[in-house]
């Protein structure tokens, strides 16, 4: 599962924000925002896609970089959210 | 008053005063100083003289106002540089402003040195945030300070002097050098803090880059009026800016369009989100009237302010607040102690009602544009009733019966995208240097969050150009909000009878509503 959400989110950024070019080295652990990867906009479709695709609504307390500033976070903002309340 | 002054009045009144806040960092009005002294030392140094240009290519950190401050300290004019431009974009300033030295940050240093290639005199270069030891013959920002000696900088000039040479984007697609005096940007400086009534208490939040008009004079009002500048690097995390104002107690807080929209769009969003807030400002692009809307109930205390503004002068109108009822869509009247009228084709004064060119006149004007004197006459030319040079802006507006201004549109096709000017020329010249490319056409249409989002088409010579390879050169070489968000390629592109590639056939096919588009598209103000 964390596989098939690491490489959706993965494929996005790239496909969004470097226009598909895998070539670029983008670490997991890399800052999206220091790095110049996503702007201000870009959270915005970030937020879109995360809402979207896993059916999550994020709450404006969600969108921080502590959520959102690397390809690790996202997938584990998103996995934390997907686990089943139970 | 020279520009500098600003900062040495306002550190001599109250040095422990809070000058600009920036994450954690405090820095007081006596440190912003000192350090600016200290620097500016440090560029004599190094061989800064009166007249030189420096470029500042940093992102909204406190080493960007140490450096304009040390720059002008030391007699020299300011270049600001959008650290959004690729090596592309900063060779083009570095080999048209011939700066001695240009202060920067370590992550743009590769694209500073690429830019800087080929240059005869290549320019001195001093980072800042470093997290490695800095390449050779690069100079370290904190060394140059602390290793200064202390001493005053001699007299750095007069009022008249150049302070700065900021770069916009200009219709033909060639950015043009706005060259500022003191002067100038003492009098529109003078005039903001008078009519926003910015005072020693205020405390304003800026998400906006200080590398364009609107973000850099927050920082200026600022320091002239002895209040506190929260520099935020962006707005890409609404909440995280909006604790951070709260906690400062931010009275003061300027919006583009775009920000105002990410603001809108918040979920959690309460009427007591800033309780200290005393205004909020729009420029850069109109505001629609339902985030005028969204914003007055989201802030019901606070005064806002819809202004309109463009590089050459800085600023050239507001609308009071009171107003803001009975006008709908205006930018109100000339700021205090200028004017802004709507001229006919000759440069006379039209009736109210009727569309014509706005023409600002007044001490707040460029003095040109920097070894540009065609365009410099074309923009800046003879009032016709007093001779006085009156500037130019290229926006069509009329005025109510009453005088206030209302925008209508561009006269030529300069867009507006996040607030910021966009040559559709320029975009296109960056798709035609794609190798395979045989011609492009670039047009904007209305985005809700953007202003104008991008659209381009081209015709193609090789079949295996695609759009994602496409638009992975534009982003090399351009800005991301120059990058279009969508290319299509054709066979053929519509031209006009005289063989020129007809972009507003593109925009009408593209967007019917055509009034809608070029009212979001065109400029208001920088």
């Amino acid at each position: 599962m964390s596989e098939t959400v690491h490489s959706q989110v993965r494929t996005f950024v790239i496909d969004n924000f470097l226009f598909g070019d895998h070539g670029t080295p983008l670490a997991d652990d890399q800052s999206l925002i220091e790095n110049d990867v996503i702007d201000s906009t870009g959270v915005l479709e970030l937020v879109s896609f995360i809402e979207e695709r896993f059916g999550i609504a994020m709450a404006d307390a969600d969108i921080v970089p502590a959520n959102l500033d690397s390809v690790a976070r996202i997938v584990s903002f998103i996995e934390r959210k997907r686990e089943p309340v139970n | 008053m020279r520009v500098e002054t600003f900062l040495r009045q306002s550190a001599a009144a109250d040095p422990d005063r809070i000058a600009i806040t920036a994450g954690d960092a405090r820095l007081s009005y006596g440190a912003l100083d000192a350090a600016s002294d200290r620097l500016a030392a440090a560029l004599i140094a190094h061989g800064a003289k009166r007249g030189d240009r420096i470029a500042v290519l940093m992102e909204n950190i406190p080493e960007a106002a140490i450096s304009i401050f040390a720059i002008l300290k030391a007699g020299a004019i300011f270049c600001p540089v959008n650290p959004q431009l690729k090596a592309d974009g900063i060779a083009f300033i570095l080999g048209d402003a011939r700066p001695v030295a240009i202060l920067t940050q370590a992550k743009f240093l590769r694209a500073c040195e690429a830019a800087a290639a080929g240059l005869d005199m290549p320019p001195l270069l001093i980072s800042t945030r470093a997290p490695a030891a800095l390449p050779q013959g690069v100079l370290a920002f904190d060394t140059a300070i602390s290793q200064a000696q202390g001493v005053a900088a001699p007299d750095a000039g007069g009022d008249d002097d150049l302070a700065m040479i900021l770069y916009t984007s200009g219709s033909t697609g060639r950015p043009k050098g706005v060259m500022m005096t003191h002067r100038a940007m003492d009098a529109v400086s003078g005039s903001i803090a008078l009519y926003l009534r910015n005072s020693a208490d205020d405390v304003v939040l800026c998400a906006l880059p200080l590398a364009f008009t609107y973000g850099l004079y927050q920082l200026l009002v600022c320091i002239r009026t002895g209040a506190r500048l929260v520099l935020e690097r962006n707005f890409a995390f609404p909440q995280a800016v909006l604790d951070k104002a709260r906690a400062e107690g931010v009275t003061g807080l300027p919006l583009v369009p775009t920000i105002a929209a990410m603001l809108l769009a918040m979920k959690d969003l309460g009427p007591q989100a800033l309780p200290a807030l005393r205004y909020l400002t729009n420029a850069a692009a109109p505001l629609p009237p339902a985030h005028v809307e969204g914003l007055r109930k989201l802030f019901a205390h606070a005064r806002l302010y819809c202004m309109y503004g463009l590089t050459e002068c800085a600023r050239a109108a507001y609308l009071e607040p009171a107003e803001l009822e009975r006008r709908h869509g205006s930018v109100g009247k000339a700021i205090p102690g200028t004017e802004a009228v709507v001229v006919d084709e000759t440069g006379r004064e039209i009736a109210s009602g009727a569309v014509g060119e706005l023409v600002v006149r007044g001490p707040h004007l460029m003095r040109g544009y920097w070894e540009n004197p065609a365009a410099t006459e074309a923009a800046l030319r003879p009032d016709p009733e007093t001779g006085v040079p009156q500037l130019h802006t290229g926006d069509l507006f009329r005025t109510d019966a009453d005088g206030f201004l209302y925008f209508v549109g561009r006269k030529d096709d300069m867009l507006k995208v996040r607030g910021e000017k966009v040559a559709p020329r320029e975009v296109e010249a960056a798709l035609c240097a794609c190798p395979g490319v045989v011609e492009a056409v670039v047009w904007g249409v209305p985005d809700a969050v953007q202003g104008a989002l991008l659209r381009a088409a081209v015709v193609a010579a090789d079949p295996a150009l695609a759009e994602q390879g496409l638009l992975r050169h534009c982003a090399r070489i351009l800005p991301d909000y120059m990058v279009p968000k969508t290319i299509e390629f054709r066979t053929e592109l519509p031209k006009t009878a005289s063989g020129k590639i007809a972009r507003r056939l593109l925009i009408e096919t593209d967007a019917p509503t055509l009034a809608t588009a070029t009212g979001w598209a065109a400029k208001t103000g920088d």
